[in-house]
């Protein structure tokens, strides 16, 4: 049976954002995949929480899809979670409603992979610098998947865009064919490929 | 006791200042205008009345630099690209004017057995109309931009064009003057005048900037104004010095810097030098009108003057009609070039030199030229008294303005809604045509510089003259609720693509719109919640819960709006709606004062918390 998947996209900028413009063109072509763009439905920032419980209700996965900004995600986004995912209704006593569905990232970075790693230029892995995205999943009991990353965004050229953009609706595709990527648990799995730290992969 | 002597520049300063700040107020007060106050204010400190100055002839060729300013003003406004639009307007309308009214002039001279040289003199003096005056008028009146403003103005810079082979005409016919010697100067004269121009319109184009960059990068604001006085003075005397005119040379350097990033900063800088000089200027030409000449021959002088500006008036606006003018602009055009302009004093005064008339002749002349350019803002008032009244009664009736453009917005009404809404998209750069039917309206917003056309937006033919089927969008904002309803209805038949965005009256009406299918905004909701939003503050509410609370609010209302939709015909259906619906607005309003954000009046963080 096919996932439906709920895009929920944040970009202050969207206009001028090549990266995430090339991405959410993609994204809107998909299949089951229904895009939301908070910007846009919420110019004024505040949230119909209502209206937002009902759409996640609806679906089985739920993709953000945002730039990462000052190591977290744009305030929006952030408001979105706060408001959104309230007691009673998210986490809380015997509260199972996001139980089994998926949330996972779809982030874009400035920097490379390569200044995202333990010790490097950041100091932390991405992974890392996203747990308090993990904890929340696992705190609504939603199973917190591996995200999809475009990252040195101002060095890419426009065709590694098209490609990227190419890839990123096939793994959008994946989700609502329910070939998920691996499930992320920073507890267990610390040597999960994308996360290795830097001593691992050879850099001094 | 020599060192008590107050140098007479300042005693000079201190009677135009002073004259000007009394005499200005009242004219503007009761309606005259400020071009009449200066001239009046001349009138009565000049030595024919009170006598407190008597060096008038200084001040007026310094105060002609007010006019000089005035013209690189107007050049900023105007791109290159522009310029060359206006080509046809300016040799064509310009050139005939010049030659027609000069001819006449000379032939009716002639006729009346004149000497054929003071004929030909008078007739070059008469073919020159005020820039100062008329392009202070054309600003006052908000007109600079619409077509009798640009034809005015074409014809005004044609005439400055025109300085020169006058000038070499004027030493051609000098009496002794050997023609060869003439000829010879003519060419040398116009040789240099153009490599000048074209040293001006290079040296504007690659060398300015950079120049005006580095003065600005000092960040010293007087040494930028004293940049802008140098740049102006210094063109300025390059021209004379080649014979143009001072103004010619001003407004090509205007019109180098018009798509400058400076732009603004000179026009602010340069504005007052410019007002003063040319209140300065009119006073002078106030001064220069020889009471003692007009008492003595008052029907010659005053029957010259007459017939000069009815004569112009005729010309310019048969002129104007030949170049398809509407009648109200041909009037307009006609009306602010029918004075004999300040060059004509020049012309007089270096014909006096040339010794091809006398000293008389050019007293009683100049006399004339001053009290023809005393003529100008009176017709202006009986003008616009008259417009108005004639806008008045033709309200109802088929006539509107000519529209300029087509633009892509186009806002209905200029009163408290459509005001405000040009003045945002104004702001950035999507200039909409701006459409109202009340002359005073439109009358006191040209008083801020904003350009709405007269016309009746619910008439067919003024929104297809408005250019409604190129349009994008149309924004209703006019008070009558009906008529904007039905102009919306119109639009929506037969020009199905434009986008229409209607301020509702109340309810009704915006459900009207909803039928309709159009963006329609209920003109008080928004303040009144504002207001509300206000209220709560006052009564204890954070900034942000009282503006969380009002925007909840909106959301019911606007949802209720939309449900009640389908049933607004049936009036108890929608009192029971309204009255279910209220108890659902206090329950949501009431959870939202206890749930903030994601609630902390749980215990789930305090752990144990896993779902089941």
């Amino acid at each position: 049976m096919a996932n439906k998947v709920l895009l929920v996209f944040a970009h202050p900028a969207f206009e001028s954002s090549r990266i995430n413009r090339a991405l959410l063109k993609a994204a809107t072509a998909c299949e089951g995949v229904h895009v939301h763009d908070l910007y846009a439905h919420y110019p004024e920032q505040m949230i119909e929480i209502k209206h937002e419980q009902a759409l996640v209700d609806q679906h089985d996965i739920v993709v953000f899809q945002h730039p990462m900004f000052w190591y977290s995600c744009p305030a929006l986004l952030k408001n979105w979670l706060d408001s959104v995912l309230s007691y009673g209704w998210a986490y809380g006593d015997n509260v199972g409603k996001l139980q089994g569905k998926s949330w996972v990232h779809a982030i874009s970075t400035g920097g490379s992979d390569s200044v995202y790693q333990r010790r490097g230029y950041n100091q932390f892995s991405l992974a890392e610098l996203l747990r308090p995205f993990e904890q929340s999943a696992r705190l609504c009991a939603m199973q917190y998947l591996q995200p999809f990353l475009t990252q040195s965004v101002d060095t890419l050229s426009d065709e590694r865009l098209q490609e990227q953009a190419q890839e990123y609706a096939a793994w959008l595709q994946k989700l609502v064919n329910d070939e998920l990527p691996p499930e992320v648990d920073s507890l267990q799995s610390e040597q999960a490929e994308y996360l290795a730290p830097q001593i691992e992969k050879g850099i001094a | 006791m020599a060192e008590l002597h107050t140098p007479s520049l300042l005693l000079e300063s201190a009677i135009y200042l002073g004259a000007a700040v009394l005499a200005v107020p009242i004219f503007r007060r009761i309606g005259l205008g400020s071009v009449l106050g200066y001239l009046f204010a001349g009138v009565i400190i000049g030595p024919w009345v009170l006598g407190l100055v008597a060096d008038t002839e200084t001040v007026m060729h310094f105060s002609e630099f007010g006019v000089v300013m005035m013209l690189f003003l107007i050049g900023l406004e105007i791109e290159p690209d522009k310029l060359l639009e206006l080509r046809l307007p300016i040799f064509g309308m310009g050139g005939l004017q010049v030659i027609a009214t000069g001819g006449i002039v000379f032939g009716l001279g002639v006729a009346f057995n004149l000497d054929w040289r003071l004929a030909l003199v008078a007739g070059m003096g008469v073919a020159m109309s005020s820039t100062a005056i008329a392009m202070q008028i054309l600003s006052e009146q908000g007109a600079l931009n619409r077509p009798a403003g640009r034809s005015a103005f074409s014809v005004l810079l044609f005439q400055d064009l025109a300085v020169i082979p006058l000038m070499v005409l004027l030493l051609v016919i000098a009496p002794g003057a050997h023609t060869s010697n003439g000829v010879h100067m003519d060419w040398l004269a116009i040789l240099k005048a153009v490599s000048l121009i074209v040293l001006l319109v290079l040296g504007g184009k690659y060398l300015l900037r950079p120049v005006l960059r580095y003065v600005a990068n000092t960040g010293l604001r007087e040494i930028f104004i004293a940049f802008a006085l140098f740049l102006i003075i210094g063109v300025s005397i390059l021209m004379t010095l080649v014979g143009l005119s001072m103004a010619l040379g001003a407004f090509i350097a205007g019109v180098m810097l018009a798509d400058s990033e400076y732009r603004q900063e000179l026009e602010l800088d340069i504005e007052p030098f410019k007002g003063l000089l040319l209140g300065l200027f009119f006073i002078s030409v106030g001064m220069s009108v020889n009471l003692d000449m007009v008492m003595q021959q008052p029907w010659l002088i005053l029957g010259l003057a007459g017939a000069f500006v009815a004569f112009k008036l005729l010309l310019l606006f048969g002129l104007a009609k030949g170049f398809k003018l509407q009648n109200g602009d041909s009037m307009m055009f006609a009306l602010t070039l029918s004075q004999v302009g300040e060059f004509a004093f020049v012309i007089f005064s270096a014909a006096v030199d040339a010794e091809v008339i006398s000293y008389e002749h050019s007293a009683l002349l100049n006399s004339v030229v001053a009290l023809s350019m005393v003529t100008t803002p009176l017709l202006l008032l009986a003008f616009n008294v008259a417009y108005r009244k004639r806008l008045n009664s033709r309200r109802k009736h088929a006539t509107h303005d000519e529209f300029d453009e087509e633009r892509p917005v186009i806002v209905a009404g200029f009163g408290r809604v459509g005001q405000i809404i040009t003045r945002l998209l104004t702001g950035v750069g999507v200039v909409p045509t701006v459409i109202e039917h009340d002359p005073n309206q439109i009358e006191f917003m040209r008083s801020f510089g904003y350009h709405p056309y007269y016309g009746d937006i619910t008439r067919p033919d003024v929104l297809r003259a408005a250019g409604i089927a190129r349009a994008k969008l149309l924004i209703l904002a006019i008070d009558d609720a009906q008529e904007a309803l039905e102009t919306a209805r119109y639009v929506r038949k037969h020009y199905p693509e434009v986008k229409i965005l209607a301020r509702a009256r109340n309810r009704t009406y915006a459900f009207d719109y909803m039928d309709l299918e159009i963006d329609a905004v209920r003109e008080t909701f928004l303040g009144a919640v504002h207001l509300g939003e206000k209220a709560l503050q006052e009564m204890g509410y954070s900034p942000f819960q009282a503006y969380r609370t009002a925007w909840k609010f909106r959301q019911h209302d606007e949802k209720m709006m939309r449900d009640i939709h389908p049933i607004h015909a049936d009036m108890q259906k929608v009192v029971s709606h309204s009255v279910r619906t209220r108890q659902d607005l206090a329950h949501t309003l009431e959870q939202e004062m206890n749930s903030p954000v994601s609630g902390h009046h749980n215990t789930a963080w305090e752990g144990d918390t896993k779902p089941s």
